[in-house]
């Protein structure tokens, strides 16, 4: 079962168990709501910029390990960065978690630092989208979208 | 555990496994343990091959050709109506309308029986239980004329509160729709009793049974609902194919669902005339390999005999909820007193999407989620649950190995 190992990494597990950030955030400059209406899974998430810096980042919500630890390593991952970093570590999250399993772009991975405890969950095609919600979630946020964003 | 009763001939499961091809495979590594029936049931042989059988020997359009092999469609097409009509005990082909499914049959009803003669301020009943094509049908119907949405409450094992129920139902109350047995939890509602309450108002009454027909003797005379609904391939049959029962005098005074070929009689720009009935209701060509095919299912089904295949997985159920409820940290979500084979579960620190992962690097196929039910999980206290879910072809030891792979679960989880 090296395969499980692969998708509920120590890392995955731990913030699964303990989220970090996991707060609301009273003044936030952003704000999205994001929505998995297959499995119920909750992202709801804050964002503080601050001259196209993210200052300060956090997430409420309820889902699974996968989902809640995303979130909770996004938070901690854009902390600090510019938006246009940001966004350009989001498109390597995507396609580190659509890539087909053993195809990964070792290069980028390694860029990824933390998040590349997700690199496992492409072997398991039913829960890309919890990994990716929060992901989705924050762009909607950073693009001032108002509405949920959904998975499907 | 209790032995099967000795008026129920106990089913060869070894012996029906085999007639289920797609049972003997393995799924990462290890045998298929497929809990995941009350999403969809297997096919046996019997009813892939009248599949088969169909598109290779006498594909043909139906009700229309003079050729041999219409005839020939048009026959097996009719058959497993009259054996649709026999299996859920209703009295007359007419009555049993072929529609996709059991969301189809009941957005028939809510369109073509209830929308022309609901006023605004009219009240619709239904149950906390209801799946939610149970739900959204009524909602619609809400929407376009005003109508009420009225939801009787259960309680906390999931059981319906029957007085609360019977206390809805007002000068007001145009119509009810319960589902029979509920796909989240395994209720058993008292349909009979519930069903008698509405007509004594003279309320018309649909059963949802998508979840019931396949697991129990329905027996529509006795039950005296005005409209039941079944899924195919809840029951052993292929998917997009299901049942509408409804009582004829009703069926009679609707207005058609969908317009088309095959429901009319005469077609001129100035004036239609419809169809007698099942075929007003029957617009297109239907899905007629899927009719043949659910046909087959519930032949096999009479075969294996429904008492049995009842007692089989009662048993069954008996035995999962012992398995499951002694693991730590496992809680059972749906303790009524009369449950199908059904059994929802939550896992202390374990997310139900993950455990669902987890039991199946394990081969074992469960539902993880809220079940198209969210107002019930809800109203237990949960978003989502684990659910599995038995057929007849199930055993004892894949429920053993359904427990230990909850018990895999905790452990990475710890
Ligand atoms: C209780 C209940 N009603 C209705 C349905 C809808 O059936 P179908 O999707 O086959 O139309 C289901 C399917 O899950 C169900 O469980």
């Amino acid at each position: 079962m090296s395969g499980l190992r692969d998708l509920y990494q120590e890392l995955i597990l731990d913030h699964g168990k303990s989220p970090r950030n996991h707060r609301p955030m009273d003044g936030c400059t952003h704000q999205a709501n994001g929505f998995n209406p297959v499995c119920g899974d909750k992202v709801n998430l804050y964002l503080s910029c601050e001259d196209g810096r993210v200052t300060d980042a956090s997430f409420e919500g309820n889902g699974c390990a996968i989902s809640t630890a995303s979130a909770s390593m996004l938070t901690q991952m854009v902390k600090g960065k510019s938006v246009e970093d940001i966004f350009e570590l989001r498109r390597m999250v995507g396609a580190m978690l659509t890539s087909s399993p053993g195809e990964h772009d070792q290069e980028e991975i390694e860029k990824l630092g933390k998040l590349a405890a997700f690199s496992g969950v492409c072997e398991f095609p039913g829960r890309v989208k919890c990994a990716t919600l929060a992901w989705h979630t924050l762009d909607a946020a950073l693009k001032d979208d108002e509405k949920t964003i959904s998975t499907e | 555990m209790s032995e099967i009763d000795d008026k129920e001939r106990p089913l060869d499961v070894e012996r029906l496994r085999g007639d289920f091809p797609i049972l003997s495979q393995e799924v990462n590594g290890k045998p298929l343990v497929y809990l995941d029936n009350a999403a969809t049931t297997q096919k046996p042989t019997a009813v892939i091959d009248s599949i088969c059988d169909y598109y290779r020997e006498y594909n043909s359009n139906i009700h229309r050709g003079v050729h041999t092999l219409s005839q020939k469609a048009t026959d097996a097409y009719e058959r497993a109506r009259v054996r649709t009509m026999d299996f859920l005990g209703a009295g007359r082909p007419e009555e049993i309308i072929f529609v996709r499914g059991a969301t189809e049959g009941i957005n028939l009803v809510s369109q073509a029986y209830l929308r022309p003669r609901i006023e605004p301020g009219d009240e619709i009943v239904i149950s906390t239980l209801e799946h939610h094509s149970n739900i959204v049908p009524w909602q619609l119907l809400r929407e376009q004329a005003g109508a009420v949405l009225k939801v009787a409450p259960v309680d906390d094992n999931g059981a319906i509160d029957i007085q609360a129920y019977k206390d809805l139902l007002g000068e007001r109350t145009k119509f009810v729709s319960l589902v029979h047995v509920s796909n989240a939890l395994g209720t058993i509602n008292p349909i009979r009793e519930m069903v008698a309450m509405a007509r004594e108002k003279e309320i018309p009454v649909l059963v949802d049974g998508a979840q019931a027909a396949a697991h129990g003797r329905v027996d529509i005379d006795k039950l005296g609902c005005d409209f039941y609904t079944i899924s195919g391939h809840k029951m052993y049959g292929p998917t997009g194919i299901g049942a509408l029962y409804g009582k004829a005098q009703l069926l009679e005074e609707m207005p058609p669902y969908h317009g088309g070929g095959e429901m009319i009689l005469s077609v001129t720009f100035d004036k239609t005339e419809y169809n007698r009935l099942p075929y007003k209701f029957e617009a297109g060509t239907p899905d007629i390999a899927g009719a043949i095919g659910l046909g087959a299912a519930l032949e096999y089904i009479e075969e294996a005999g429904i008492e049995s295949i009842e007692a089989h997985e009662k048993n069954l159920l008996d035995y999962a909820t012992a398995a499951v409820s002694s693991i730590d940290g496992v809680e059972i979500i749906g303790r009524a007193p009369a449950k199908a084979g059904i059994l929802s579960f939550i896992i202390d620190g374990v997310h139900p999407h993950d455990a669902g992962t987890i039991l199946d690097q394990q081969g074992v196929a469960v539902r993880a989620g809220h079940h198209c039910a969210q107002p019930v999980l809800e109203r237990l206290g949960v978003q989502a649950t684990v659910r599995a879910s038995f057929a007849l072809y199930n055993t004892r030891e894949e429920i053993d190995l359904l427990a230990q792979g909850i018990t895999k679960a905790v452990e990475v989880f710890a």
